[in-house]
């Protein structure tokens, strides 16, 4: 049996969960995919996120990915860690960084079950600055260097690729290796603030080429499987090359929301909440969103196109948000069918400001959402 | 004699088509697809040898080297530890 249809006949738990713990950020990156700022007073609390620790456990999911907003703002974040750890639900946590300290990072460098991840968006301060605030390289790469003379081994630099710095790949990974940590590299997805900035950010038809040639060349830098609508190009990255979206993905809000991927923050595709009866456990397992998202996918307007087994029509988010049919090609589709689609597609799905603290500045916006 | 063990750090969990295997180390994902393989990599470190393990799992003999070579490569994706290698080469680390 293929590894889809395996997939798609449910798994007992998610295999890529993420968990986001809080709304509150001290950064606000442009293209921030949970629209971070501001803490929202309906987080859960600390009883509620051990339940749902507990619950994982059960559940024997593996590992979570915990994210936020910046989820070291929480101040029962290390008690978080300590329960998880002590529960043997693995962690990898992403960061900015600014709350990393030299202790702090002795202490995460002292467990196998913590990976950190720390997100840039550009190989030198001019090019992350832009998309995530004055100081912030600096922050960031100073965090490494601290993990780097923990001990740490390998954690992870994260970067999400744009027109903008998608020249910088090898300095990414120099930068990257300079400290000992792996590379990861993952798309732009017009979620969130990424809403307001994607037609401008997001990677030209020619940079995708360079993109998947490169990735192809270093098939040790990581990518969340994000790419794989470049897998029409030519030979497949390596990975599961489908969307996972409330098959082996799924993401959990600040307050409790269950949604089918961290990409999808909308009503859509919300299944539950970790605080209905029967929490998380019922609503992976038998939420009318997550089983219809299991049935075979329907090629749609792809169903004609050659590449189809290779890229399956790409990403859920990328088309909603674009006010594309989920059916037919991704927007970034390397036929340039998704760039056809796109000169008559619906009206784009209002996303609201969020938790938005304020516009972001840095980068001029096209269009604004909601009251900022 | 071959003689595995489920490595420490690997986590399995039951799934319809067999099970998951995570391993909290390398942080790789590994997937057992035939429910009788599971059974073998849950029960292997409680034999001598392979062989027994398997004729404890019922593994017919016409089927036995299809087992023999998914558990090898199991011990090379670390799902399993081969413990008569770390005794031979005295290398825990591996
Ligand atoms: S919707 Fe996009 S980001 Fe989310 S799981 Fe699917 S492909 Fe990945
Ligand atoms: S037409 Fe659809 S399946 Fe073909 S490459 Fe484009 S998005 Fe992928």
């Amino acid at each position: 049996m293929k590894v889809t249809d395996r997939l798609s006949r449910g798994l007992e738990a998610p295999i890529c969960l993420t968990w986001e713990l809080t709304y509150g950020c001290n950064l606000s990156c442009v293209h921030c995919l949970s629209s971070s700022g501001r803490r929202d007073p309906r987080e859960l609390t600390t009883d509620e996120l051990f339940a749902v620790v507990d619950e994982l456990a059960a559940m024997q999911v593996f590992y979570v990915n915990i994210g936020g907003g910046e989820p070291t703002l929480r101040p029962d974040f290390f008690a978080l860690l300590d329960h998880c750890v002590a529960s043997k639900v693995g962690v990898k946590f992403s960061t900015n960084g600014s709350r990393i300290t030299p202790a702090i990072a002795r202490r995460l460098a002292s467990t196998d079950y913590v990976d950190v991840q720390i997100s840039i968006d550009g190989a030198d301060a001019a090019t992350n600055d832009a998309i995530r605030g004055v100081g912030s390289f600096d922050v960031a790469t100073a965090a490494m260097r601290k993990l780097a003379d923990a001990g740490f081994g390998e954690f992870k630099v994260s970067v999400v690729v744009t027109r903008d710095n998608v020249e910088q790949l090898d300095d990414f990974l120099a930068l990257t290796e300079g400290y000992g940590a792996q590379l990861r590299l993952t798309r732009l997805r017009p979620s969130g603030r990424g809403a307001d900035v994607w037609d401008q950010l997001h990677v030209t038809a020619e940079q995708q080429r360079v993109l998947y040639h490169w990735l192809l060349d270093h098939p040790t830098v990581l990518t969340g499987d994000s790419f794989f609508h470049l897998s029409a190009l030519g030979e497949p990255l390596p990975g599961l090359n489908l969307c996972g979206a409330g098959r082996v993905v799924c993401l959990i809000d600040p307050v409790g929301d269950v949604y089918a991927c961290p990409f999808v923050l909308h009503d859509q595709f919300k299944a539950g909440s970790v605080r209905d009866a029967g929490g998380f456990t019922k609503v992976w397992r038998e939420s009318a969103l997550f089983t219809e998202l299991r049935e075979p996918d329907s090629a749609g307007a792809c169903a004609s196109c050659g590449s189809y087994d290779a890229c399956r029509g790409g990403c859920m988010a990328a088309k909603f948000f674009t006010g594309l049919p989920l059916d037919g090609p991704d927007p970034e589709c390397v036929h340039g069918h998704g760039e056809a689609a796109l000169l008559a597609a619906s009206a784009r799905p209002e996303t609201g400001s969020g938790h938005s603290r304020r516009a972001p500045v840095l980068v001029p916006l096209s269009r604004r959402v909601g009251a900022g | 004699m071959t003689r595995y063990a489920l490595h420490p750090q690997v986590g399995l969990r039951t799934e319809t088509f067999g099970a998951l295997a995570y391993h909290y180390g390398n942080r790789r994902l590994t997937f057992l697809n035939d429910d009788t393989l599971v059974t073998v990599v849950r029960s292997v470190g409680d034999h001598d040898d392979v062989e027994s393990a398997l004729d404890a799992a019922g593994v017919p003999a016409a089927r036995r080297d299809v087992y023999r070579s998914a558990l090898a490569r199991l011990a090379e994706a670390e799902v399993l530890v081969d413990l008569a290698g770390v005794e031979s080469s005295g290398d825990v680390a591996r």
